[in-house]
């Protein structure tokens, strides 16, 4: 008799009407959503804020360059000495004092220029001053050494490499940074349901064990029919859940940009402010160009198909291990040995991900650790991005749907056994004596 | 008559561990069938090799005829010691999920469950999630679920646990007339008093081993020793003591009675028949007290148990 459907169903639904399932289904985009809104809005208020900044430029020379713009007002000082300037600028409550002392070269000048406040100052504050400084007493240099600053702008030369490969198909700096949050999302989505599902999972084994039901539901049905409906069952309950996170985040996020007019998108992720990096060029055009481009230039086909393949496999393979956890103990404080050697390769893949893959996608490591099973899904699925030759992955594959029918193996033994064992916390040892029963 | 069930050989290994030595059981249709053992011996072993839960290393199980299979399921209800229910899950939908699970249609579950509940009374709990129950309240939902699908054969491992008196009754109650029905009962319990009042037939299990089985009748008959304990007055009672140590083994024994009479528990011999000893007893004094010694279920558990330890 096959009651997978079944088993299927009651997981699903228990999952499904649990209220702490449903609170989290909903709370959680309210609160992240509400939580980077906040944010966003601090930091608005926080550059929304004018600062007055004095300048006492005994010198003369310099002074003149510094033009009001949003955030700052200067407010440059006529003659006075040091201490009154300092005294103003107290009683005015102003940001700071910048005291540019009289010296004849600009280098000299460079060498004694001081910022007095009264709190320190905010480090892009004082960048942008340095800056600012910087570029005007080099030109300054320039001309008191009587180089030619317009033969120096004419002379220099931007450096573009177009990137081709050997078939014909260019791509760009965009179409790396395009590939990298591609590959990025989809280990790390991997790497999230894995973690989130597979506690579920596992915790589900541990419910049936402590409610002492398992032998009654297995006088009824195979354990391995019930580790795979618990397994399917609770993974459709995530993906339930990260379709509503999906849909609800994103009605949340115009919502809330509507009524407060915060623009989400000034929130960057580092991977987005390095994208914006690469295509500061002038052209607007060309950036959506170049966008819309590296999107197209990406193998899509192969993307999602691997994409179905390498998540299902290694969900599959990583949530029997969870449940074969669950059958060997009695709660969960008692998981965590057990864990251990899970949660490694799984947070190694990631690294590897993420410091590998990115510096050198066909390097030596990045093509071993997305054979090696265990890391494949999240190394492979990182890598395919930047095209992978098809025999690869059909070898990582292979090698990943072998292990995951070893495991499964391996997983219901342990489940089989270790669900009508109570009492004690077993030990390894006693482990691979149970695959042996 | 026909057998239900027969074990045949069964022996069970776990590693260096022998859970099971060669145990053959033969279970008569329409029978209780009660299976004792000291904590440990191996029963729940036997039984979880009957519900096909763990396979034999060797030996057979033969249901009904056949070799025991997979749609053999539907055949058997189980009732584990180790028992319980989805905590946080209706008692109506757990129970029709159990049903399903066991091969029942969910329209006739539906029909059998009302059918169960209304006659166990506890129609309304049906919305109600198993934490908000009582124990004994869970255990009747269990009861009914085990039962539920109509088997031929049922085995209850300590069924009264958890239960008042009176629902322990009701559930006894319940188990006999499934008896009558046509069902087989196999009842895994320590409480031999109910052994004594529900099972036909028994086996006992010690050590993985099973050392005794049989109809109940046949095993006291087995193990009787021709034992009776008497009381009796006469004029000389420690004369007629003297007298009756002489003829036959006597020991002291220790019952209740309204009289000064002489106890004794009499133990004949092959050639001496009970009628002789009373014949004798009423041509000394007055009888008020002649009993043939029955041993208990209990006392040839502890008697086999004890002894086969010392082995």
């Amino acid at each position: 008799m096959n009651h997978l459907p079944l088993i299927i169903k009651r997981e699903y639904l228990s999952k499904v009407k649990n209220k702490s399932f449903i609170i989290m289904t909903i709370l959680s985009p309210i609160i992240m959503i509400a939580f980077i809104s906040v944010v966003a809005y601090l930091s608005q208020l926080n550059n929304d804020k004018i600062r007055t900044i004095s300048i006492l430029d005994e010198s003369g020379k310099v002074a003149s360059i510094f033009d009001n713009t949003e955030n700052i007002t200067y407010n440059k000082l006529g003659d006075m000495t040091l201490e009154d300037a300092k005294t103003l600028v107290t009683e005015t409550s102003g940001y700071g004092l910048l005291y540019i002392q009289n010296n004849d070269t600009p280098k000299d000048i460079s060498k004694a220029i001081k910022f007095y406040s009264e709190e320190s100052p905010s480090l892009s504050t004082i960048s942008k001053l340095e800056r600012d400084l910087e570029k005007h007493l080099t030109l300054m240099n320039y001309r008191s050494s009587g180089i030619d600053i317009a033969q120096i702008e004419a002379s220099k030369i931007r450096v573009d490499i177009f990137q081709e490969n050997f078939v014909g198909e260019t791509s760009s700096k965009t179409d790396n940074i395009i590939k990298l949050i591609f590959g990025g999302a989809a280990g790390y989505l991997l790497f999230m349901f894995i973690i989130i599902y597979g506690n579920m999972i596992m915790r589900s084994v541990i419910e049936e064990k402590t409610s002492r039901i398992i032998e009654v539901i297995i006088s009824s049905v195979k354990p391995v029919q019930l580790m795979l409906g618990k397994i399917i069952g609770t993974s459709l309950a995530g993906l339930t859940q990260f379709a509503i996170w999906i849909i609800l985040g994103s009605i949340l996020i115009t919502v809330v940009s509507a009524i407060f007019g915060i623009d989400m998108y000034e929130m960057q992720s580092p991977q987005q402010a390095a994208l914006q990096q690469a295509m500061e060029t002038p052209e607007i055009n060309t950036k959506v160009q170049d966008i819309m481009q590296g999107f197209f230039n990406l193998p899509l086909t192969n993307l999602i198909i691997a994409f179905i393949f390498f998540f299902i496999g290694g969900y599959l393979l990583y949530s029997s291990l969870y449940a074969a956890i669950g059958a060997a103990v009695d709660n969960e404080t008692d998981t965590q040995q057990f864990m251990f050697p899970i949660i490694i390769p799984l947070i190694l893949a990631v690294y590897i991900g993420v410091f590998t893959v990115i510096e050198d996608p066909h390097g030596t490591i990045s093509t071993i650790f997305s054979f090696i099973p265990l890391t494949s899904p999240v190394v492979m699925l990182m890598r395919i991005p930047f095209s992978v030759p098809i025999w690869q992955q059909v070898v990582s594959l292979a090698l990943l749907i072998g292990t995951f029918v070893g495991t499964v193996w391996i997983a219901a033994k342990i489940y089989r056994v270790g669900i009508l064992m109570y009492g004690k916390k077993p030990t390894y040892k006693e482990l691979i004596k149970w695959i042996k029963y | 008559m026909d057998n239900v069930l027969e074990v045949r050989g069964a022996s069970k290994n776990f590693g260096s561990f022998t859970a099971l030595n060669n145990v053959s059981i033969t279970v008569p249709k329409g029978s209780i069938y009660g299976l004792l053992g000291p904590n440990g011996a191996g029963k729940t072993t036997l039984i979880r090799i009957i519900n096909q839960i763990t396979l034999p290393d060797s030996g057979s199980v033969i249901l009904d005829g056949e070799p025991l299979q997979a749609s053999h399921i539907k055949d058997i209800g189980y009732l584990p010691e180790e028992r319980g229910l989805y905590k946080s899950m209706k008692v109506g939908e757990q129970a029709l999920y159990l049903a399903q699970l066991k091969g029942l249609p969910k329209t006739v579950a539906k029909e059998r469950l009302k059918y169960w509940f209304e006659r166990l009374e506890i129609g309304d709990w049906w919305h109600k999630k198993i934490q908000e129950l009582s124990k004994g309240m869970a255990q009747k939902i269990q009861f009914v679920v085990t039962v539920l699908h109509e088997p031929k054969l049922l085995i209850f491992d300590e069924p009264f646990s958890g239960f008042d008196p009176i629902n322990a009754n009701l559930i006894k109650d319940e188990i006999l007339r499934l008896r009558d029905n046509g069902a087989t009962v196999i009842f895994s319990t320590h409480r031999m008093e109910s052994v004594e009042e529900l099972c036909d037939d028994i086996a006992l299990i010690h050590k993985s081993n099973k050392i005794l089985d049989g109809k109940i009748r046949d095993v006291k008959r087995a193990y009787k020793s021709n034992t009776f304990e008497v009381g009796i007055n006469s004029v000389n009672n420690s004369a007629l003591e003297k007298e009756l140590l002489d003829k036959f083994k006597t020991t002291p024994a220790h019952f209740k009675s309204l009289n000064n009479d002489l106890k004794l528990n009499i133990q004949l011999n092959e050639n001496q028949k009970p009628n002789d000893l009373l014949s004798f007893l009423t041509s000394k004094g007055e009888v008020s007290h002649f009993v043939e010694l029955i041993p208990s279920v209990n006392d040839i558990f502890i008697q086999t148990v004890t002894a086969n330890n010392l082995q």
